[in-house]
């Protein structure tokens, strides 16, 4: 029997701990140092006039100086005479990259939860997916994808697609590096942290597929599939609604994406599981036989993980640091999740009698789905109820994929795709969203992802394959995709 | 010499190791062990579907005795892990041709 014998729970949090650490002071000394400079230039002046020296210098180094002053850059000229807005200005900046540090930081949660709930011998080829989603997910955005979601006046079909290109590798003109370093692009952030900030987004609704498809399917060919769906269809959805596209029109409301993130995700996932089929020996002889998820401790870490790095997820989606706005998410947040939790610890143990542990890790996502499309417009006890309901829903929806013999090893189909739908839904009857336009806008982002995935797993299926050997699933991913075992006992030091 | 394997319920290691301590025994070798008897398995639950478990965890203790301590040992091993209930294990006693330190190359009774 396999244990695992260290969990880093301090190590977890150790590079939020450096990440906040570093960015205060920095911003502390770039201030002090200004004055610091100005200083060593005046005493140096004053030593050249001591000496004797040509009075020539002298005028040079107050010339040079007196130049530098004329001359500041863009930003500095930009934010001269305004303090008090710079100051704003850099809250709020920083608070999204925070944010966005925070949602990076649930892609190692998704690789826990993916790792702890199902068997040792697929770990390996779990945490390795994670590892090349988040890095392609990110690169794939840069390249292509930020710009065809964001895509300002440039649509190529109007509100409803955009082509994709890279994104800018800095700014020369004033004017350029005003318009995009400053307020003057937004009020809560530059350029680069509003890509960096939706970058994080973008590749968890690979993630998504990759908890439904484990442990049955080929390495290559989900990362092909992965990098299609992400780099090209994401965009499209997130267009419709962030990038200011048809549903956005229509007065669509998706605060964090409910639907643009996590229904798509889901919905993708479920094409992708039809496809490829039920994990060997799931469903025999007209009976479900479950597989165990090999580590309830990691499915635990990275489900508090998740709920961590969702205040990012949520709570930056304020795009600004706007006191009210951001604390009232929080709030939100924090008890649908707990609503979530508890009202899944509880179903399961009237409907199945016992307290099921996966289920409440289950339901706690369910709860931070549901709010995630109203978590700014939706108060705190209706963001109980939702949460209460996700919960409920998230429970019902797993058992009943079960026997339907769709093999989710995760619950990824019920957590992000049905109480995404519900969660969007929700904003209609609690939130500032129209019932009739909420439905309508999760119902097209859902369906949309479907195809969008299901035709593309068909495609890699046919040129491809989809599923390892039997044999291979029978003795694990790790050997088969990796050569390389997750936990190894007895190594020959040869 | 003789080779006493003792399967027992995990929690009783502690009192067997101290039962055998007492009469001066100086080693031992534990394993954890899976296996049934009459006690045969248990149902669980994983996200809402049944399944037995057929092996359940055990402890398995080896020793190697020279002949005078066995019945003494046995005894003590048998009082000290029972409960009285289903499932409390077996104690299977063998014979041992050689035994062999491997540090000082002793052998026989010398070595266990």
């Amino acid at each position: 029997m396999m244990r695992i014998k260290h969990i880093p729970g301090a190590l977890l949090l150790a590079p939020l701990a450096m990440v906040l650490a570093t960015m205060v002071p920095l911003q502390a000394q770039d201030d002090a140092m200004a004055p610091a400079v100005v200083a060593e230039e005046a005493t140096t002046a004053v030593t050249d006039l001591a000496t004797g020296d040509t009075v020539v210098v002298t005028t040079d180094v107050v010339a040079v100086a007196a130049e530098e002053e004329e001359a500041p850059t863009p930003t500095e000229a930009f934010w001269a005479e305004k303090s008090a807005e710079h100051a704003m200005f850099t809250v709020n900046n920083l608070w999204i990259c925070i944010a966005a540090a925070l949602v990076f930081l649930m892609h190692l949660g998704f690789a826990s939860v993916e790792s702890g709930l199902t068997q040792a011998k697929n770990t390996t080829n779990i945490l390795f997916k994670n590892v090349f989603i988040v890095c392609m997910g990110m690169l794939t955005y840069a390249a292509y994808g930020f710009n065809a979601m964001y895509p300002g006046d440039a649509w190529s079909i109007g509100g409803l697609f955009a082509l994709g290109s890279p994104i800018a590798n800095g700014f020369t003109e004033p004017e350029a590096i005003v318009a995009s370093l400053t307020s003057e692009y937004n009020a809560g952030y530059t350029y680069w942290g509003d890509f960096i900030f939706q970058a994080m987004f973008a590749a968890t609704a690979a993630t998504i597929i990759s908890g439904a498809v484990a442990e049955r399917i080929k390495l290559g060919s989900f990362m092909i599939a992965a990098t299609i769906i992400v780099a090209f269809a994401y965009p499209i959805t997130g267009s419709w609604q962030w990038g200011g596209g048809w549903l956005s029109e229509m007065g669509f409301v998706d605060f964090a994406g409910s639907s643009l993130v996590h229904a798509f995700g889901g919905y993708a996932a479920l094409a992708a599981v039809l496809v490829l089929g039920p994990r060997m020996g799931k469903y025999f002889d007209g009976k479900i036989k479950p597989i165990l998820g090999h580590s309830m401790p990691l499915a635990t870490i990275g489900v508090f993980l998740l709920f961590l790095g969702w205040f990012g997820f949520n709570g930056g989606s304020v795009l600004s640091a706007e006191p009210v706005a951001v604390s009232l998410v929080f709030v939100t947040t924090a008890l649908a999740g707990a609503a979530g939790g508890l009202a899944a610890a509880f179903t399961s143990w009237i409907v199945l009698k016992k307290p099921d542990l996966s289920m409440a890790l289950n339901g706690m996502l369910a709860g931070l789905v549901g709010i995630t499309a109203g978590a700014d417009s939706i108060a705190p006890w209706p963001a109980v109820l939702v949460g209460a309901i996700a919960g409920v829903l998230v429970v019902v929806s797993v058992l009943v994929l079960d026997r339907l013999k769709i093999d989710d090893p995760v619950g990824a189909i019920s957590v992000h795709g049905i109480c995404g739908n519900w969660g969007t839904i929700a904003v209609g009857l609690f939130g500032s969203g129209v019932l009739v336009t909420q439905v309508i806008g999760t119902f097209a982002i859902s369906v949309f992802a479907f195809i969008f995935a299901l035709v593309t797993f068909l495609v890699v299926k046919g040129i491809f394959g989809l599923r390892v050997s039997p044999e291979e699933e029978l003795e694990g991913l790790d050997i088969g995709e990796h050569g390389q075992e997750a936990y190894p006992d007895f190594v020959a030091n040869k | 010499m003789k080779k006493i394997e003792a399967i027992i319920k995990p929690f009783k290691l502690e009192e067997v190791k101290d039962a055998l301590a007492d009469l001066g025994i100086e080693g031992m070798t534990v394993s954890e062990v899976k296996g049934f008897g009459r006690q045969k398995g248990h149902t669980e639950i994983y996200r809402g579907s049944e399944y037995t478990v057929d092996f359940l965890p055990k402890i398995k203790i080896e020793v190697v005795l020279a002949e005078d301590v066995v019945e003494k040992a046995t005894d003590a091993i048998v009082k000290a892990a029972k409960t009285g209930k289903i499932g409390d294990g077996k104690v299977f006693i063998s014979t041992v041709e050689e035994a062999i330190r491997i540090r000082t190359d002793e052998t026989g009774e010398k070595a266990v």
